[in-house]
């Protein structure tokens, strides 16, 4: 009989943090409990899914009957049992429960390419993904298609490097074509290690079929027959659906010895990360693979002529891979036309921060950030406004509201001072400090380094350096001078793209916010309030209570006072952690 | 000790690995890399220690000394910096009485680690408390959990 009630529950990693296993087993214990009729029971499916995107309302439940779908957000184990009698029994969809007009307009501006399935279909399960058309591009590019007739389909298409370059993917596929060699090799990057982006995370999670039939397309292509996925260390579940996506693709006779029947050998494992940033980079990951430490080794040849192991390797981000099949089944012009003039299709974009709306989205690049914090984002949390976009993460830069009307895209995000990156966006509001801001990243870029070249490794530390005596009121005239000097002289004298781009989040923030580092410097000020060097805590006493709330809760015993009279802070045992100026609910705690 | 050791050697053979899976795999069987078993791969390989060691201080996911019995690690990702991620790991050292520049409380019950971000930006700030993964967490369920854990131990 045929399963006409569908339920799908969000299974990837934050719905999962929100509680979807327990949602799906309830749903499931519900449909076989002893009180629902066995031939009502056989109707009803209830199904994981991939990452739908939107993980501020998790966990997200579609029902769908009779294919009327109707979905609810916050769904926890104890609504189950309404949810199952009121709408799934009796027809009657449980109204308040429902997603509102916030779930409407962040899908409106999205075209979904990448993600059309994730969300949709079972990831676990190869017939769920054969159902949506899946492994079609594989056979036919394998069995009917010459390696040339791709490679110019997805140079037509104009689809480039997802993971942040954006170098044009079939040149770099006709490339690893031209060069003969017995043995070449096909990666697929999954080392996503930019701090705020998790794109290339929800689509290994939720649809791991179509990166491998991605990497099937391209091993036929450039005629490789070895393939790695390498993914990082903190994706344990992308790394369990990918086995077993391989595991269900040798079955199928999809990889392995003669794929689809058409005598290509296509052998395809995963290699597991263990933790460092720069194996993002193309050469470090290769080392990496080889089991040495993961460190850059200098171009002097493009990795389609040697790369793994010295041999001819074409290397593609994940998000790269998952446009491939879509790209093969509906043509090149169709995704071209997607895009811009200068790049096709669309950008997978991760949009977290302080905007209402975070979770994972799909644009056709051209579209502007305005739209994507505004109309998709829904605007800024908490009545608060907007300061900076931080996009491409710590190789990145912060845009100001005055460019927000820059569209989303290689060139014209390099313009405005940052990098379109991997598509990580942070939304900063009036409460962040800019200053903090590029020290966060210039930690993160300063102990990431992998200490081979000078510039990457002295010159991060000493930028830090500086920054950090400018966040703990140490700054001095000249400071900013020396900021920008070296920052130009790691950008041009580094050997790779960490030490390359390192400096971007600072000179960024300085062409922008020039005047939150001088505040700073000259009046020993934080406007955010935020570095805890140049801030007080104190008491107002015509508001304060006495309630003591902030007594309690004070880790340091820095605050005292008698019941329901007003208390006081002892600046010299407060250690401003904080916690009192979020616990107290009449605002009577100030911090400047 | 041994038996382990052997079962990990053999799978490297079998699987054509390499020094980063072997590490992969002791770290997994013993929680850390103990010494010996760096020296016992290093005569039966023929690969120099160094190697060994130059590796496993290379990624984040080698440790070299024994880890706690309850590991929290904390999410240092831009969002979840955004979002206040540096406030919790400061009071959680406050806390638990963790040395200054160490990771580990002095009875050994904890471990505190930072993460450079797991990709759960949606739901920031979040923390892994022995690899449950709790998402928008706040200092008050945060102190919460780690009573529970305190109680427990």
């Amino acid at each position: 009989m045929d399963k006409d009630i569908l339920i799908k529950v969000c299974t990837g990693t934050g719905g999962v943090a929100s509680g979807s296993k327990e949602v799906l087993e309830t749903f499931k214990g519900t449909i076989s409990s002893a009180g629902i009729a066995a031939s009502f029971s056989e109707r009803c499916s209830a199904q994981r899914v991939g990452c739908r995107g939107f993980c501020a309302q998790d966990v997200l439940v579609d029902v769908i009957i009779n294919g009327e779908k109707t979905t609810y957000k916050h769904v926890k184990p104890d609504m189950v049992g309404k949810i199952f009698t009121e709408h799934i029994l009796n027809g009657t969809p449980v109204a308040e429960w429902i997603v509102d007009k916030d779930y409407h307009t962040f899908h409106q501006k999205q075209t979904k390419v990448v993600l059309s399935h994730c969300g949709e279909i079972d990831p676990e399960d190869i017939h769920a993904y054969r159902a949506v058309d899946g492994y079609k591009a594989a056979k036919m590019a394998l069995t009917s298609m010459s390696s040339q007739e791709i490679v110019n389909i997805v140079k037509n298409s104009n689809l480039r490097g997802r993971g942040g370059a954006g170098f044009p993917t079939g040149l770099k596929w006709e490339l690893g074509l031209r060069i003969a060699s017995d043995i070449k090799y096909v990666i697929c990057n999954g080392d996503e290690g930019d701090p705020g982006a998790f794109m290339d995370r929800s689509v290994m999670e939720g649809d791991p079929h179509a990166v491998i039939e991605g990497m099937i397309i391209c091993a036929k292509a450039t005629e490789s027959h070895h393939g790695y996925i390498y993914v990082r260390a903190e994706y344990p579940l992308a790394v369990k659906r990918l086995q077993m996506a391989i595991e269900q693709c040798y079955e199928a006779g999809f990889l392995g010895k003669n794929t689809f029947g058409s005598g290509f050998d296509f052998d395809l494992k995963i290699f597991q990360g263990a933790g460092a940033f720069v194996c993002g980079e193309a050469t470090a990951l290769m080392r990496s693979i080889e089991g040495k430490r993961g460190m850059p080794t200098p171009k002097l040849w493009r990795s389609a002529e040697k790369g793994l192991w010295d041999r001819p390797t074409v290397l593609n981000n994940v998000e790269t891979f998952a446009n491939i099949p879509r790209i093969i089944l509906r043509g090149a012009d169709w995704f071209m036309r997607l895009g811009t003039e200068r790049s096709g299709g669309t950008k997978v974009i991760s949009l977290s921060g302080k905007v209402k709306n975070t979770g994972l989205i799909e644009v056709p690049l051209g579209v502007t950030l305005r739209e994507i914090v505004y109309e998709i984002g829904g605007g800024i949390e908490g009545g608060k406004s907007f300061k900076a976009l931080q996009t491409g993460g710590p190789s990145g830069g912060c845009i100001p509201e005055e460019l927000l009307d820059t569209e989303v895209d290689y060139e014209s995000l390099a313009l405005a001072g940052s990098i379109m990156g991997s598509g990580g966006m942070v939304v900063l509001d009036e409460t962040s400090c800019m200053v903090n801001t590029a020290k966060f990243f210039l930690e993160f870029t300063q102990s990431e380094s992998c200490g081979k070249c000078t510039p990457c490794r002295i010159g991060t530390k000493r930028m830090l350096e500086i920054l950090e005596r400018i966040t703990t009121g140490r700054g001095k005239e000249g400071d900013l001078e020396l900021l920008e000097e070296l920052g130009h002289y790691i950008r041009a004298t580094s050997l790779c793209g960490l030490g390359m781009t390192a400096p971007n989040p600072v000179l960024s923030t300085l062409r922008y916010f020039r005047d939150e580092y001088e505040q700073h410097i000259r009046n020993k000020k934080c406007p955010a309030a935020v570095c805890r060097d140049l801030i007080t805590y104190s008491i107002l006493e015509a508001v304060c209570t006495g309630c003591g709330a902030c007594k309690r809760v004070c880790p340091a015993d820095a605050i005292r006072g008698v019941r329901k009279k007003p208390h006081r802070i002892n600046t010299e045992l407060c250690v401003k952690c904080g916690t009192c100026f979020d616990a107290c609910k009449f605002k009577a705690i100030t911090k400047v | 000790m041994e038996e382990i050791l052997q079962k990990i050697l053999g799978e490297y053979r079998e699987n054509e690995g390499n020094i980063i899976s072997i590490l992969q795999d002791i770290e997994k069987a013993f929680g850390f890399i103990p010494e010996e078993t760096v020296t016992w791969f290093s005569k039966k390989l023929d690969i120099p220690a160094s190697r060994f060691f130059g590796t496993a201080t290379f990624y984040s996911q080698f440790h070299l000394k024994p880890r706690g019995k309850n590991i929290i690690t904390v999410c240092r990702g831009t969002a979840c910096h955004v979002k206040g991620s540096e406030k919790l790991l400061n009071r959680l050292f406050l806390e638990l009485d963790i040395p200054p520049d160490e990771e580990t409380s002095t009875d050994s019950k904890f471990t505190i680690e930072k993460v450079n971000c797991i990709g759960a930006c949606g739901i920031a700030p979040v923390t892994i408390l022995n690899k449950e993964v709790l998402g928008k967490m706040t200092l008050d369920n945060l102190m919460k959990e780690v009573k529970k854990i305190k109680a427990r131990e």
